[in-house]
């Protein structure tokens, strides 16, 4: 109704605008909204391949009786609870020594360490098989210095394969956050840290008093992202440990565990739809859950 | 003495982390650079030297690899991606900031919640989807479901709050109509975003491996990260060769960052302006 009241001119523009972003919600509404509504269909639906019924709550009991799916969503979980504190800490920690203008070759160590980045995930994948394999070159380093006596099974034992996942994982996120972190760093006032100094505040202190809460946004988002990436991690396990989730399905992900029953097993389109939609309450629950934890904080 | 030699202490622990750090950080370049120079038995042993086995596992590379034709798909892919998302978002990031609506800011915000969907969730459904208009196996199939991409609309729409409207006011009593104005103004004043935006689409669409695994089937189809992927997974894989691959895969995305280092870094961080 106001639109028509201001008229032609503001109906012009209005238009105009809604030409300006068509393409981009058609094109989301087609290929993310639609098909999120229809694997939440297909979640209450069972069947072999298209041959779907409509079966209530089955598959939800089923993911309660189902071993491999609770091994998967373990497995999810604890790559999540270990390996993003580890992370966001080391990338803090690193990028406040990078911050200090005074360390020689920052520009340097800046580059090495966010270097990984630029690699595919598959890339690194396929790298750290090789460095990790049983006689390979970071048991054959480790035995060599004296820290091993017999080479670590990374890739055959359940818990050295999660370890070698952790590992991987780091190495290739830390430097994309820290720089994240840096940048925030530009934005605080070099007096604080002054005044901290003067006043005898010691360097630790600094940091968990001073360089943390100022960067609890940046923090907030990089924690959030990251949890969204680990939680849909696949890349990786899948070329790690050859698509099958490693021993005893150590490294099994959920969406590996969706990927499995959709393209590998007799294909079971309603229960892998319920499984991926324990992926997207996951990272629902945790956005928000973060995302309230930090504004408690706030407080 | 003592404040001065804890002073000294704390900068060797710093050098020292820093520099290990870097140093793991770097490793796994330098040891696949060395590795496509050796044989397999020397790489896994970790010879950290070159060898004489560079022509050897180039040319055992391309025999079982149809390397141009590789390269030329994800190429396709990761440039028509990159071409079509760049538009598609430039003009709604323009549109949502420029243009005022009752609905505006919902939709937007509906929009970036689409943000946290996870891709698991989405691929059967697109599965029986490209099943049903008959592209599986195509390229077309891989690039259609990247386009629509609230991240890049956010980027757009972030940075569109720095164009300067006096530019756009000027054109209007100039009598240049709305799509004039972002084609001929906004585009060339709104450059390097659109270079920091390049690089992270094309970037992601080059290294992007699942859903090109579940659509792609046919080896003439198959992009270089897939194709590493599968000569990984061999049972004795030839390392020399994977080493290959993994330096023609990593290539490009490695020049586009040591040439346009201050764009890679500002487009990474575009999100938190």
């Amino acid at each position: 109704m106001a639109l028509a009241r201001r008229g032609g001119i503001g109906r012009y523009y209005n238009v105009n605008g809604w030409l300006f972003v068509a393409p981009a919600l058609g094109l989301i509404a087609l290929f993310m909204i639609y098909p999120i509504l229809w694997s939440l269909w297909m979640s209450f639906q069972s069947g072999r391949g298209m041959m779907l019924k409509f079966a209530g709550f089955s598959n939800i009991v089923r993911l309660w009786n189902d071993p491999v799916f609770i091994k998967a969503l373990t497995n999810t979980l604890t790559y999540f609870v270990v390996q993003v504190p580890i992370m966001i800490l080391l990338a803090l920690i690193l990028a406040s020594l990078l911050n200090n203008p005074k360390l020689v070759g920052r520009g340097f160590f800046r580059t090495a360490i966010f270097l990984p980045c630029v690699t595919s995930l598959v890339a690194y994948s396929v790298l750290f098989k090789g460095m990790f394999a049983h006689d390979g070159i970071v048991n054959a380093t480790l035995e060599a210095i004296g820290i091993i006596g017999e080479p670590i099974p990374w890739l055959t034992h359940p818990f050295w394969a999660k370890v070698l996942v952790i590992l991987a994982i780091t190495w290739r996120w830390t430097g994309y956050n820290m720089i994240f972190y840096l940048a925030a760093m530009q934005n605080i006032d070099k007096s604080i840290y002054e005044v901290a100094r003067i006043d005898g505040v010691p360097a630790w202190a600094r940091f968990t008093h001073i360089t943390i809460p100022l960067l609890k946004p940046v923090i907030l988002f990089t924690t959030i992202i990251s949890t969204i990436g680990t939680i849909q991690l696949f890349d990786e396990v899948y070329n790690l440990t050859e698509g099958k989730g490693g021993p005893s399905n150590a490294t099994l992900t959920l969406s590996l565990y969706i990927y499995n029953l959709t393209f590998r097993f007799m294909p079971n389109f309603g229960y892998a739809a319920t499984v991926s939609y324990v992926i997207v309450v996951l990272v629902a629950l945790l956005a928000c859950l973060q995302f309230f934890a930090a504004r408690e904080r706030d407080r | 003495m003592n404040k001065g030699s804890t002073r000294i202490a704390a900068t060797i622990v710093t050098y020292g982390f820093v520099g290990l750090m870097a140093f793991l950080s770097i490793f796994p370049f330098v040891w696949m650079l060395f590795g496509a120079t050796n044989s397999s038995i020397d790489i896994i042993k970790g010879r950290m030297m070159p060898g004489g086995a560079l022509a050897t596992n180039v040319s055992t590379f391309f025999t079982q690899v149809n390397a141009p034709l590789v390269f030329w798909n994800s190429a396709k892919i990761a440039i028509l991606a990159t071409i079509l998302t760049l538009a598609v978002s430039s003009l709604a990031g323009y549109g949502f900031e420029m243009f005022r609506s009752r609905h505006r800011d919902r939709i937007y915000s509906a929009l970036l919640l689409t943000m946290m969907i996870p891709f698991a969730a989405l691929m059967i459904p697109l599965f029986i989807m490209m099943g049903k208009a008959g592209l599986i196996n195509t390229h077309l199939a891989v690039v259609l479901p990247t386009i629509g991409s609230a991240f890049i609309v956010f980027y757009f729409r972030q940075t569109t709050k720095a164009f300067p409207s006096e530019l756009r006011d000027a054109a209007k009593v100039d009598g240049l109509k709305e799509w004039q104005i972002f084609l001929f103004i906004y585009v060339p004043v709104m450059r390097s975003t659109y270079a920091a935006a390049f690089i992270i689409v094309f970037m992601t669409a080059w290294n992007n491996y699942l859903w090109p695994l579940i659509v792609l089937q046919s080896n003439e189809q198959k992009t270089i990260t897939l194709v590493i992927s599968s000569l990984a997974s061999a049972y004795y894989p030839d390392y020399g060769v994977v080493m290959v691959g993994t330096i023609l895969a990593t290539l490009p995305t490695l020049a586009v960052f040591f040439f346009m280092q201050r764009q890679f870094v500002q487009g990474m961080l575009g999100s938190v302006k």
